[in-house]
């Protein structure tokens, strides 16, 4: 199942449809931050990713960590890249 | 506990095994890890080699995928059979086996069975095909359920009468309670679930501590997240102290997700009662659309067989999902029951014991087997 992966807002596609545009590991997709309405999202924020939702913030440097350590998960990971590679969402 | 780089590395990893070392001493301890993909780590990093024999961790039932009955796949598989449906499902759905084949095969007879990422492209697929009804497999725990209900509210929102859920979320807390109530298992603390906690926060699971007398920390996903955690369990027991700690502090907060467990409560309501693959039943313990969602419920919008259905024979997913038996330990392992020939679903999901184990930990299988006997032996 699904995993979180960190990815970094790069564009507030659609404010009112709560879709933005994340960066996880050089593939640019939308996602819904719609579970983030407490905290509001600016671009630069890092989320965590799942099923084509940000489920939490996290912290950049943090963020960066989980992400090298996520690479080494190796099949997992790209798996899980190519999952987000393939949503159609905006 | 907040540790940036040394999350990966190796001096600071074996500076953890050594103070685990010390503290475990001779002692011998049971941490369960409830999440499957904490099973997932600790076999991809082989975390129970660099442990002392003293601390052994045993595999929980988090994992949403294994814990489906076979009943539930065969109303899955049913329901990519109806006329004009578009059936779509996580990947790791595909090829759990119901009574009769997988969806996969389904697909492969001819049914439109399609890999989605997200609900919401689920939705998008029922918008790009209005002639057709499109229906959801939603599987998971609280991690998930949120967002099968902001797609649920965008349905409505859009007015897409073509969508339809099959829910098969389940809550986190029912099972661990159900592993504590047990007679089977001895634990002595519990590797919390890091994800599902993001949403529902810490204070769920005080229950642990407060009713049970089990220490429980809620952990991340990296190997050295997991090895801060069962210190700090360990740390726990050695002061004399009893509660909920939270390792993965640099996401989970201890309220959660206050929008997400809104929109669960607007869009679900609790099962009075679920079937949990090795749990039987558990009240309370799975959500289904409510009333003000219930033109969304494919349960409501189709008359599925919903039969039950026992394991197969062989199968000993029960016994894994609760931890009482380790993967090598079931009779099938490895031989009827492998990933490309799976009986279970333990060895079909990707976060499943057996499948975690089967990739990653057979080279160390034949060490695995004999402490297995070993401890086996010890317990009689």
């Amino acid at each position: 199942m699904c995993l979180g992966i960190p990815g970094q807002v790069v564009d507030i596609t659609d404010p009112d449809a709560y879709l933005a545009k994340v960066d996880v590991n050089g593939v640019k997709r939308a996602i819904s931050v719609r579970l983030l309405t407490d905290s509001g999202i600016d671009i630069g924020d890092w989320v965590l990713v799942h099923v084509g939702f940000a489920l939490a913030k996290i912290d950049e440097r943090e963020a960066t960590a989980t992400l090298d350590a996520v690479k080494r998960m190796g099949r997992a990971y790209t798996d899980e890249l190519d999952a987000f590679r393939s949503t159609g969402v905006g | 506990m907040k540790f940036a780089d040394e999350f990966r590395d190796p001096a600071a990893a074996r500076g953890l095994v050594k103070s685990i070392t010390e503290l475990a001493g001779n002692g011998e301890y049971k941490f369960m890890e409830v999440c499957g993909g904490h099973t997932h780590t600790i076999y991809r990093h082989g975390l129970e080699h660099l442990l002392p024999p003293a601390v052994e961790l045993v595999h929980g039932p988090g994992c949403p995928v294994c814990v489906i009955p076979m009943g539930r796949v065969d109303d899955a598989i049913w329901l990519a059979g109806q006329p004009d449906v578009i059936f779509t499902t996580f990947g790791d759905m595909m090829r759990v086996p119901g009574s009769d084949g997988s969806l996969l095969e389904a697909r492969a007879r001819g049914c439109d069975v399609r890999f989605v990422y997200s609900p919401l492209d689920a939705l998008k697929i029922a918008v790009d095909n209005p002639a057709k009804q499109v229906v959801y497999f939603a599987v998971g725990f609280e991690t998930t359920a949120p967002s099968t209900a902001v797609t649920l509210a965008r349905a409505r929102q859009l007015g897409t009468a073509n969508f339809s859920v099959f829910c098969n979320h389940v809550t986190i807390v029912p099972p661990i309670k159900a592993i504590l109530d047990s007679p089977d298992l001895r634990l002595s603390g519990f590797i919390g679930p890091g994800h599902v906690s993001t949403v529902v926060g810490n204070r769920p699971y005080r229950f642990v501590p407060e009713l049970y007398g089990k220490p429980i920390v809620v952990a991340g996903f990296e190997p050295l997240d997991i090895l801060q955690s069962v210190y700090m369990l360990l740390a726990q027991l050695r002061e004399g102290r009893c509660e909920v700690e939270n390792q993965y502090s640099r996401v989970v907060r201890d309220e959660g997700n206050p929008a997400a467990l809104a929109l669960l409560a607007e869009v679900f309501e609790l099962r009075s009662y679920f079937e949990w693959r090795g749990l039987g039943f558990i009240s309370q313990s799975a959500l289904k659309l409510n009333a003000a969602y219930a033109e969304f419920d494919a349960e409501l919008r189709y008359s599925m067989p919903g039969l039950r259905v026992a394991d197969p024979k062989a199968c000993q997913c029960a016994e894994v999902l609760k931890g009482v038996i380790k993967p090598w330990e079931c009779k099938v392992f490895g031989t009827a029951c492998t990933p490309e020939t799976p009986i279970g679903t333990c060895m079909v999901s990707p976060e499943g014991a057996c499948a975690a184990y089967y990739n990653f930990g057979r080279l160390h299988r034949e060490t695995a087997a004999l402490v297995g006997q070993q401890r086996a032996a010890a317990h009689g």
